[in-house]
């Protein structure tokens, strides 16, 4: 029998901001332990929460980027339960007043091949909640330590419908979460930094079966790829099981990244009682429509729109699109050089995502910090454009230019790089390249295209590289017909 | 009300990670009890016409903005723990 897998994910995203989310305390990664705290995030008697401004209007924009409806008012409840990692003994979320629904995320899945775009589905969300995260637990052999200053951190859930089937899907689904709140500016979702985590719910069911099969929860997916590794072990393990003629008990399972298996955590009998009610400290919160649409008004163009844009106003391949999207930063350097010479597009697109990125890296520099500005980048495009010097030798010009700052012209005119000859000298170059090579002549006479290479090179040498190839090609051409 | 709720108080205090003994069992099971009592009373009113509401107040968007105003050292911050290592708080090993 064949089955199919059914897949809904909850994703944790960190919202940035300077403070927590119930108290001023500053909100922040890599600190000393227990320093980023005060008397709300210890859960102190008498301490009372006040609302941060920025996470309502982050998860706003968060939910109106991913198209779900903000609804008039949203309110706040208590999830009770007892464990360490939170002082209060519950912590503050939204049970049935959640300040987003519904909604859909356009993902994109791998292509036949890097260079072809891949297959573009919309993945439904149920709902988008905000909450406070919790506090950090370092587990060691006797005992466990406790770090709160994770604690209070304003936190986004955001659950999807189960309308996944695979691994692949999930890894699409947080790439393209991820990639749309860092072009909101809402979160950078850094995984290693906790700021994006990923639970999953996971059942496989016959195919063409409506109902859905028993779900198991899996959790500590640390990575994008971890969660894709994850899920598809589990589905083929759910699967193999269903084969053997045994049945999926309801549970929680989780991810060994380093054994590449899942592993048993609970069963549903352990799972937990909330006790939701209201929580009294927190007033509801109205959102109008001049609020909704102040931070509409906020949302940048979004990555695959920008994507197709780029594809067809400026006629860039998909290849080059794919690195330059994903960097909101890259992208708009990319665009801000190729509205000023649109014609360029391509070229611009190939020194930014090889030769720009190439130096950013070996230089450690970031884009802001480097000398190489859009409109430096213009005067090497033109210089080739031109045919002043040739790509090859532009690769150096581009080199010196990002180390100095200097245009190509001034790097040209410094390394004496532009042709000390006219054009005379070049057909008397491809003349002497046709009397001193008679084969490829003769090859290149009696049909075979690609021989006329051999005496390109030729002249190229004489010209130590500084001749225009193209030109070069077409000299010898028209000596040879 | 005609009934008088019962609380499950071996439930109750499974979820609150406490070991009870019988004998307070007994005790809390009762005060427990006379509590939810004193709560259900509000059963008796009728609240059809009341639309449901999670705060008594008429106050929305109560907020702060965004900036960094309220700190507490370590030190304070920790020392209601009853045991502390490398500024952390110690606590029996509980893996969730």
């Amino acid at each position: 029998m064949e089955y199919e897998a059914v897949i809904g994910l909850e994703v944790h995203v960190q919202i940035k901001a300077e403070s927590k989310i119930w108290t001023r305390c500053r909100a922040g990664f890599g600190y000393e332990p227990n320093t980023l705290v005060d008397p709300v995030i210890m859960g102190l008697p008498g301490s009372l929460p006040v609302m941060n401004k920025r996470a309502l209007d982050g998860i706003i924009k968060a939910g109106l980027a991913l198209n779900c409806t903000i609804p008039d008012q949203c309110k706040w409840d208590r999830k009770n339960y007892f464990y360490p990692d939170s002082p209060n003994n519950y912590q503050i979320t939204q049970y049935d007043q959640p300040i987003c629904e519904g909604g859909e995320v356009e993902i994109e899945l791998d292509g036949e091949t890097r260079a072809v775009m891949g297959q573009h589905k919309k993945i439904k969300l149920t709902r988008i909640h905000l909450e406070n995260d919790v506090g950090k637990l370092n587990h060691f052999a006797e005992d466990s330590l406790v770090d709160y200053n994770r604690a209070g951190t304003s936190l986004m859930e955001i659950v999807s419908e189960p309308d996944m089937h695979s691994g692949e899907d999930a890894f699409a689904f947080l790439t393209a979460i991820r990639q749309t709140m860092i072009y909101c500016g809402v979160s950078d979702c850094d995984m290693e930094k906790g700021q994006m985590r990923a639970d999953a719910n996971i059942s496989v069911r016959p195919v063409g079966q409506q109902e859905l099969g028993t779900k198991i929860e899996l959790k500590n997916l640390n990575s994008i790829t971890g969660v894709k590794n994850g899920i598809n072990y589990e589905i083929k393990r759910q699967i193999n099981e269903l084969r053997r003629g045994n049945s999926i008990t309801q549970a929680t399972w989780r991810w060994d990244a380093d054994a590449g298996r899942t592993e048993h955590m609970r069963d549903k009998e352990d799972a937990h009682d909330y006790r939701y009610f209201p929580d009294p400290d927190l007033m509801p919160v109205k959102i109008d429509d001049e609020w909704r649409n102040r931070i509409r008004s906020e949302i940048p163009e979004l990555p695959f729109d920008k994507q197709r844009r780029f594809m067809e106003d400026y006629e860039l391949p998909y290849t080059i699109t794919s690195v330059l999207v994903p960097d909101r930063n890259l992208s708009d350097y990319f665009e801000s050089a190729a509205k000023q010479n649109p014609k360029q597009a391509q070229a611009i697109g190939n020194y930014v995502v090889n030769d720009l990125q190439r130096e950013l890296y070996e230089s450690n520099e970031s884009l802001e910090d480097c000398k190489m500005s859009p409109d430096l980048l213009l005067t090497i495009v033109n210089a080739v454009d031109k045919g002043v010097i040739t790509k090859q030798i532009a690769k150096d010009v581009f080199i010196e230019m990002y180390k100095s700052g200097e245009t190509a012209d001034q790097v040209i005119e410094r390394k004496g790089l532009k042709p000390d000859f006219d054009e005379d000298q070049v057909i008397a170059w491809c003349k002497e390249a046709i009397e001193e090579n008679p084969k490829p002549v003769e090859d290149f006479k009696s049909g075979n295209e690609k021989a006329i290479n051999a005496l390109k090179g030729q002249v190229m040498k004489k010209s130590r590289g500084k001749a225009n190839p193209q030109a070069v090609d077409g000299l010898l051409r028209k000596l040879l017909s | 009300m005609s009934e008088t709720p019962h609380i499950d108080i071996d439930y109750v205090a499974k979820l609150a990670r406490i070991n009870l003994t019988d004998d307070e069992k007994s005790r809390f099971s009762s005060q427990l009890d006379s509590i939810l009592g004193y709560i259900d009373k509000l059963n008796e009113l009728d609240t059809d016409f009341v639309a449901p509401t999670a705060h008594p107040h008429e106050v929305f968007n109560v907020w702060q903005e965004d900036s960094v105003s309220s700190e507490m050292s370590v030190e304070k911050a920790l020392s209601n723990a009853p045991k502390q290592r490398q500024n952390m708080v110690v606590v029996p090993k509980v893996v969730e």
